[in-house]
């Protein structure tokens, strides 16, 4: 056989091991979820079930995906901006007709747990089933008990998805979940305390970190979604930080108590949040219990450890003309409430000093921060917040790159400039 | 920057960061002391609005300082919720609570600051007869109510919710009669101002925006105490 032959036989070969690969990973997506016979006894809805439900919403802030701004609560509406368009969240109120008035406990368990619609449809991964697919039945009735007995039913039909092609057929959603996802459980690990356990059962389920705190792949997929190491969110150009590296957002080394503060408060002695994780602050995680906040935190702090990103010599600092303006910056605006070393306000103004938010890669959130300023969530334990001006219009691209090119390399930071292209990149999305 | 707000938000991806690790700060700066004050909490507002609220009369930001609370706390809630759109707006009161927007909104109606002399060139004097009498009269023919009817003989608005007319910049009214028009403002409805936005012609709507924006305000002018009842068009937006 000559060796042109032997290369066309292998590449037909390799051709119909691949078109067989794809057949059974189309009908394993196709197929998960399918036949999942209904042996569950009827749905139980005591006025108990639903509260227990009601809290679990918020532990899973569904409210915040499935109400539109301005709208009826879990109407729907909101659209969800992904990199292959925009999915619209569905009406979730018990209305027959348009929401979800006639599923059953077997219906709700197949989309939370395997992705699938009551029509047997493969849900769009915007919704975050690859993470609640770890949620308990038990925990999954009590929503639904809650969803059908508490929400007020409304009339209002669902909005067609909005996603490109290829993205918009079934038959890719089928591949995509051949590719990335398995229906699962949540297994306790037997070696680990009651509370870590909870909090796993919370961050890994209902709580969906995974969905901004974990880098996604070309197909959206989280790559590594367990292991928290931060990612910048799809189409919206904030950076959710890794909350297990010590150089970002994680919290091996804070007190519990300033984890769980801030989970409740949005502010703590420790950090405060701004941005997207506000909303989830403010609508999700200020509900919790104590003990769920502690377990959380237990989680949280007990991640396996990442080293720092950024290794000091690949730090490029300002040079001395930008250090200069932004110094000057820096002074006229930002030092009577940050403080002319950085060092903040205690409750109010975060420090710049130390401030691992300031000096992270990338440093698309500090950028945006000072263009569009904005407040910490209010809460019930800071339900007053102070808030930050927008400097967007104020300053120039030039002057914004180097007031934080400054506050980066000031006061024994050490982050790399910022550069006005950055800037500019990034007014677009400055107050969205 | 500007109708980014259109561009929906993108909730699923709820969760950036950001942690701000006091303790590596210097030990020998002593903290920052700010004041415990309602003014010190919203520097984030008269960044834009102009120092204790007084926008500069050639600014496209409304003079805020001195309106009915009702009006402004509307407002507020507007923008939260989508009736009305300018994205640095929404930014700003979306993680805030009701109680907190009211207690921000009576601030700003509880300061007592003068105005500023009306800025401008002079204006064609058939322009600026043509907005006062639909100001001051309206078109009844065409079931145009006088905007005195609503805001006031002095157009410095009523109390609770009707906001004042004057030391508004004219941009800022101009555009403000394009979004009614346009279904991008709206009020809790019956929304009467777009309805009667509809009404008046562009040209019309110059007329008012130029004649309002040459009114100087005397001093110490303020709210009406109460609305004319009844209102001559139905609104939803003047409940407290």
């Amino acid at each position: 056989m000559s060796a042109r032959r032997l290369a066309r036989r292998a590449a037909a070969g390799f051709a119909a091991a691949a078109l067989a690969g794809l057949a059974a990973l189309l009908a394993f997506g196709y197929r998960s979820g399918g036949d999942d016979a209904d042996g569950a006894p009827a749905l139980q809805a005591t006025a108990e079930h639903a509260a227990r439900g009601a809290y679990l919403a918020r532990a899973g802030n569904c409210a915040a995906c499935h109400t539109a701004r301005g709208g009826a609560a879990y109407a729907g509406g909101r659209g969800i901006a992904t990199p292959f368009g925009t999915v619209y969240a569905s009406n979730i109120t018990p209305d027959a007709d348009t929401g979800i008035g006639r599923w059953t406990s077997t219906d709700f368990w197949r989309a939370m747990h395997h992705g699938r619609s009551k029509d047997g449809r493969l849900l769009y991964p915007a919704f975050p089933y690859t993470s609640y697919t770890r949620v308990g039945r038990e925990d999954t009735d009590a929503i639904l008990a809650f969803l059908k007995t508490q929400v007020a039913p409304v009339r209002q039909a669902n909005r067609p998805h909005a996603v490109r092609f290829p993205y918009d057929s079934q038959l890719a959603l089928a591949a995509w979940r051949g590719l990335f996802f398995r229906p699962g459980g949540f297994e306790p690990d037997a070696a680990r305390a009651v509370d870590w356990n909870r909090g796993a059962y919370l961050v890994q389920g209902l709580g969906h970190c995974s969905a901004c705190h974990a880098a996604r792949n070309v197909l959206g997929a989280s790559s590594a979604p367990a292991a928290l190491g931060g990612g910048l969110i799809p189409a919206q150009d904030w950076y959710a930080p890794s909350l297990a590296a010590a150089d970002q957002a994680g919290v091996a080394d804070w007190p519990i108590e300033a984890v769980v503060a801030l989970l409740r408060e949005g502010i703590s002695p420790h950090g405060s949040v701004l941005g997207p994780m506000a909303e989830v602050v403010q609508s999700s995680t200020q509900h919790l219990s104590d003990s769920d906040l502690r377990a959380v935190a237990t989680y949280l702090k007990a991640l396996p450890p990442v080293a720092a990103g950024t290794v000091p010599s690949q730090v490029v600092p300002p040079d001395p003309d930008r250090m200069q303006r932004g110094a000057r910056v820096y002074e006229k605006r930002c030092a009577d409430c940050h403080g002319d070393a950085g060092q903040g306000a205690p409750g109010a103004y975060p420090a710049l000093a130390g401030n691992r938010a300031v000096t992270m890669e990338p440093p698309v959130n500090v950028i945006r921060v000072v263009l569009a300023g904005g407040f910490p969530p209010s809460t019930g334990g800071n339900p007053r917040p102070y808030g930050m001006p927008p400097f967007g219009t104020e300053l120039s691209d030039a002057d914004v790159a180097a007031v934080v090119s400054f506050i980066r390399s000031s006061w024994g930071n050490a982050g790399s400039a910022v550069g006005p292209r950055q800037v500019d990149r990034l007014r677009r999305t400055a107050a969205e | 920057m500007l109708p980014a707000a259109l561009r929906p938000l993108v909730p699923w991806v709820v969760a950036a960061i950001l942690p701000h690790a006091a303790w590596a700060a210097d030990p020998r700066a002593a903290p920052v002391k700010v004041p415990d004050t309602l003014a010190q909490r919203v520097v984030a507002c008269t960044a834009c609005h102009g120092t204790e609220g007084r926008t500069a009369p050639d600014a496209y930001y409304p003079r805020i300082a001195g309106k009915p609370a009702g009006y402004l706390y509307n407002q507020l809630l507007n923008f939260r919720e989508g009736r009305r759109h300018y994205a640095p707006m929404t930014w700003m009161v979306d993680p805030l609570s009701n109680d907190y927007l009211r207690e921000i909104a009576s601030h700003f109606a509880s300061l007592d600051l003068p105005y500023a002399a009306p800025v401008g060139g002079p204006a064609p004097a058939a322009l600026m007869e043509q907005g006062r009498r639909l100001v001051r009269e309206g078109d009844r023919a065409r079931d145009l109510p006088a905007c005195a009817n609503c805001h006031g003989e002095a157009m410095m608005g009523a109390q609770p919710a009707i906001p004042g007319l004057l030391g508004l910049p004219r941009d800022y009214v101009n555009a403000q009669f394009g979004a009614w028009r346009t279904g991008l403002r709206r009020a809790h409805p019956p929304d009467c101002m777009a309805q009667v936005a509809k009404r008046l012609t562009v040209e019309e709507i110059a007329a008012i925006s130029t004649w309002l924006a040459a009114q100087p305000v005397p001093p110490g002018a303020k709210p009406a105490p109460r609305a004319a009842a009844p209102l001559p068009i139905d609104c939803g937006g003047v409940a407290p």
